[in-house]
């Protein structure tokens, strides 16, 4: 029993495969059988015993979801110490991402940083330039909120046309995690900012010394000096001991293994804000300083790596919304590629710049579907398709790429990128 | 002395609309002493605001950036294989592929001087002097054609040279170009006519395949295999062959150094498939001669080396390589644990077959 279970439960592509083949009807009721044994016949799990407590002191997921890890795409880059990889979010559901799948993104790698090790800095236009330790970070009033991480990236290898099979790989660089930390502004106050300055200059501890400008009136309304990510203490790859949380805006600002604030009156123009994470228009000039992610959606099931199993019949469609300007408000759904469009179901309101999960409890009947979902935010913006994009913005601009997805649901249930006229 | 109206300001508002009053200033941290704030302190700006005294000459950054640089971003600053060119690209940003390296598209030549200093070379930050810095930037000036071949780059005259592409940068301008376009109600039905399918990704098939599938055999492309040449298991078993030095050999051990190599993966691959990378190829690396994979550009050192990677030598230029060999090309700093470094010779030791 256990090498056949395990076949089953590991080899996700064949078992999708045989129920292709059989066209649903492995699932199919109502014919006159046999009882099923799993029911009549008494099974080991029913008689034996299970795990002790203790048999994982830090439990991980069942063998059986093996399907539901980070994966990456090993030609986007040149190593994997100074890469990234994809949150499964064909796998999940609800909106918290748990920290075991949540995508990694390292400029030098994940560093080991003990919590007696860390020290944060703040230096610059202060009364009093200040070193805090770990342990003093834990005595400032905390806070807890929800936000959506997403990588300036996401998306972006679709510019030019469908390109990666799989919502993991095409809107992956995402992940939406409750924070518990220190307001950013209390850390500043502690310092005495000076009220002239612009701007801070944010800086990690890792070899690559990733850092970031920030305008000063981002910093002192909702930026984080976080700690915990879904209650628990940040994972090594997330920045460990301590990261930035900046609500709403491109991942590379959330300055993992955080060291040094420095409060600035200009912009330090660092490599991740000029060379990187600049948008090249058409005409080759570029924007800068294009930090907030505008609203998007994508449809996380079906989807090629999630492909429809049951056959005609109810059928639930879901995905996720998130934008950098605040609340999801609506999400439509497109079965026809854009030609009519009905409104879905947020299994909650909306949150600020966290991710919202959307339903649409439809039926079936086994036609082929170009499954589209656009997002539409408190401000009324509505998710825009890949040729308003690419009219204003050209095909070079890799960043902030948010357009509506397409899939194409054929007829077996399987599942494809494409890109519609 | 301008903070204190604006603490209490704060105070104010949020014991008003938020829930717990927030009493600051709370008297936690301690002063950062001037040394500590100049070991941080390193980032420079347009206006050369964070530039140390120092200098470097075109000439010597050429055979600096050889040293340090070239093993990725080759000779000429052209960029080997994925590693970033950063030379090259005059013109080309409104092309259908624009090249955007450190003369066609960067902006300021501080974002240069800070991103060597601070974060290069890669495995190794933070470990070139001032003038190192100054006349690697000289050299990428140079490869650009930025500057002659007898310049001189120095704090005094930093701010002087100024970037192609310093005018090629707007700030964020879609709340004019998008959203008062887009924050209008949308179409629901009768949207479009028709609907047809103008590209589907399984024609590029650049999708990777799975490779979490541990019951079956990986049967990930070429490049996927090459990355991840060696499985725990086979690490796991002793090989077969007459060496003396797999008397002793530890397979826990080895499986420890197997994640350990992970740092070493960057530049080196090991199997029996491996291949030079920015680094040779490191199959049977112990008990091979120093310096002898055919196809590999040694330095000079290295290839005058003539002795044996014994575990001894191995071990003493994990440690240090640029101590253990002076001249050598490897950029990574070398292992700091001991254990570490008995465990990646005991992985070594492993892939053999």
């Amino acid at each position: 029993m256990t090498s056949d279970t395990k076949l089953k439960a590991t080899s996700r592509r064949a078992f999708l495969k045989a129920s292709l083949a059989a066209g649903g009807t492995l699932a199919g009721a109502g014919m006159a059988r046999a009882g099923d044994p799993l029911i009549t016949e008494v099974q080991p799990w029913a008689q034996g015993f299970g795990d002790p407590v203790d048999a994982t002191p830090y439990g991980l997921p069942i063998r059986f979801e093996s399907d539901a890890v980070r994966r990456n795409v090993p030609w986007l880059t040149a190593d994997p110490i100074s890469s990234i990889n994809f949150t499964p979010i064909h796998a999940l559901d609800g909106t918290i991402t748990p920290q075991g799948c949540a995508f990694e993104r390292h400029h030098s790698g994940a560093i080991e940083l003990a919590k007696p090790d860390y020290r944060l800095m703040i230096n610059g236009m202060v009364d009093k330039p200040l070193v805090f330790s770990y342990e003093d970070l834990e005595r400032f009033p905390r806070e807890n909120h929800v936000y959506f991480l997403e990588c300036a990236a996401n998306t972006g290898m679709e510019w030019a046309g469908a390109q990666l099979n799989g919502a993991q790989f095409t809107h992956g660089m995402i992940h939406n995690m409750e924070y518990t930390g220190v307001s950013l502004r209390t850390l500043l106050e502690e310092a005495g900012y000076d009220t002239s300055a612009k701007w801070i200059y944010v800086e990690g501890a890792d070899a690559s010394s990733n850092g970031r400008s920030i305008p000063m009136e981002k910093a002192l309304d909702d930026v984080i000096v976080a700690f915990k990510a879904n209650g628990e203490a940040l994972r090594k790859e997330h920045g460990y001991p301590v990261r930035l949380v900046v609500p709403g805006w491109e991942g590379n600002l959330w300055i993992k293994w955080l060291r040094r604030i420095e409060v600035t009156d200009q912009p330090v123009e660092s490599r991740e804000e000029t060379s990187k994470y600049t948008d090249v228009l058409a005409d080759g000039t570029a924007r800068k300083f294009t930090w907030v992610m505008d609203a998007k959606s994508v449809v996380t099931s079906p989807s090629p790596q999630a492909p429809i199993t049951h056959g005609p019949g109810p059928l639930v469609i879901t995905g996720m919304a998130w934008s950098g300007h605040g609340r999801i408000t609506r999400v439509d759904v497109s079965k026809d590629g854009g030609k009519t469009w009905e409104t879905a179901r947020l299994a909650r309101e909306g949150e600020n710049k966290a991710l919202t999960r959307f339903y649409l409890d439809t039926e079936w009947d086994g036609s082929e579907m170009l499954l589209q979902s656009r997002a539409i935010d408190e401000t009324g913006y509505v998710q825009p398709t890949k040729a308003q994009l690419r009219e204003v913005r050209g095909l070079n601009s890799v960043y902030h790429n948010n357009c509506i997805q397409t899939w194409w649901v054929k007829p077996t249930g399987e599942a494809e990128n494409v890109e519609v006229s | 002395m301008s903070k204190y109206p604006e603490t209490l300001c704060a105070v104010i508002v949020s014991a008003l609309i938020a829930g717990p009053a927030v009493a600051g200033p709370f008297g936690l941290g301690r002063v950062a002493e001037p040394d500590e704030i100049a070991a941080w302190n390193l980032d420079v700006s347009p206006d050369g605001t964070g530039l140390p005294d120092g200098s470097g000459s075109v000439a010597d950054g050429e055979q600096i950036f050889s040293d340090n640089c070239a093993s990725c971003h080759g000779e000429f600053a052209e960029g080997l294989g994925n590693w970033p060119k950063l030379a090259g690209g005059d013109g080309t940003l409104a092309n259908v592929d624009p090249v955007k390296t450190v003369g066609s598209y960067w902006p300021y030549l501080s974002t240069t001087w800070d991103y060597v200093n601070r974060s290069m070379p890669f495995g190794n930050a933070q470990s070139l002097s001032a003038d190192d810095v100054y006349a690697i930037t000289a050299y990428i000036l140079y490869s650009n054609f930025l500057v002659d071949d007898d310049f001189v780059l120095s704090r005094e005259n930093f701010t002087e040279v100024e970037m192609p592409n310093v005018g090629g940068f707007i700030p964020d301008d879609r709340p004019e170009s998008e959203y008062a376009h887009w924050r209008v109600e949308p179409c629901m039905t009768d949207c479009k006519g028709v609907v047809e399918i103008t590209m589907k990704a399984t024609v590029l098939d650049v999708t990777p395949q799975e490779s979490t599938d541990t019951a079956e055999p990986a049967e990930s492309s070429a490049a996927t295999a090459q990355a991840e040449a060696v499985p725990v298991e086979q690490a796991a078993e002793p090989a077969p062959v007459a060496e003396p030095v797999l008397a002793a050999f530890d397979p826990d051990l080895a499986a420890a150094g197997e994640k350990v190599f992970r740092k070493c993966r960057a530049c080196h691959e090991v199997g029996a498939d491996a291949k030079n990378k920015v680094g040779p190829q490191l199959h049977a690396i112990v008990g091979r001669t120093v310096g002898s994979v055919d196809g590999f550009k040694y330095s000079k050192a290295m290839a005058s080396d003539g002795g044996t990677w014994s575990e001894e030598y191995l071990a003493a230029f994990l440690a240090n390589p640029k101590k253990a060999m002076k001249g050598t090309k490897m950029s990574f700093a070398g292992l700091k644990k001991d254990s570490d470094i008995a465990a990646v010779t005991e992985y070594l030791k492993s892939v053999v077959e």
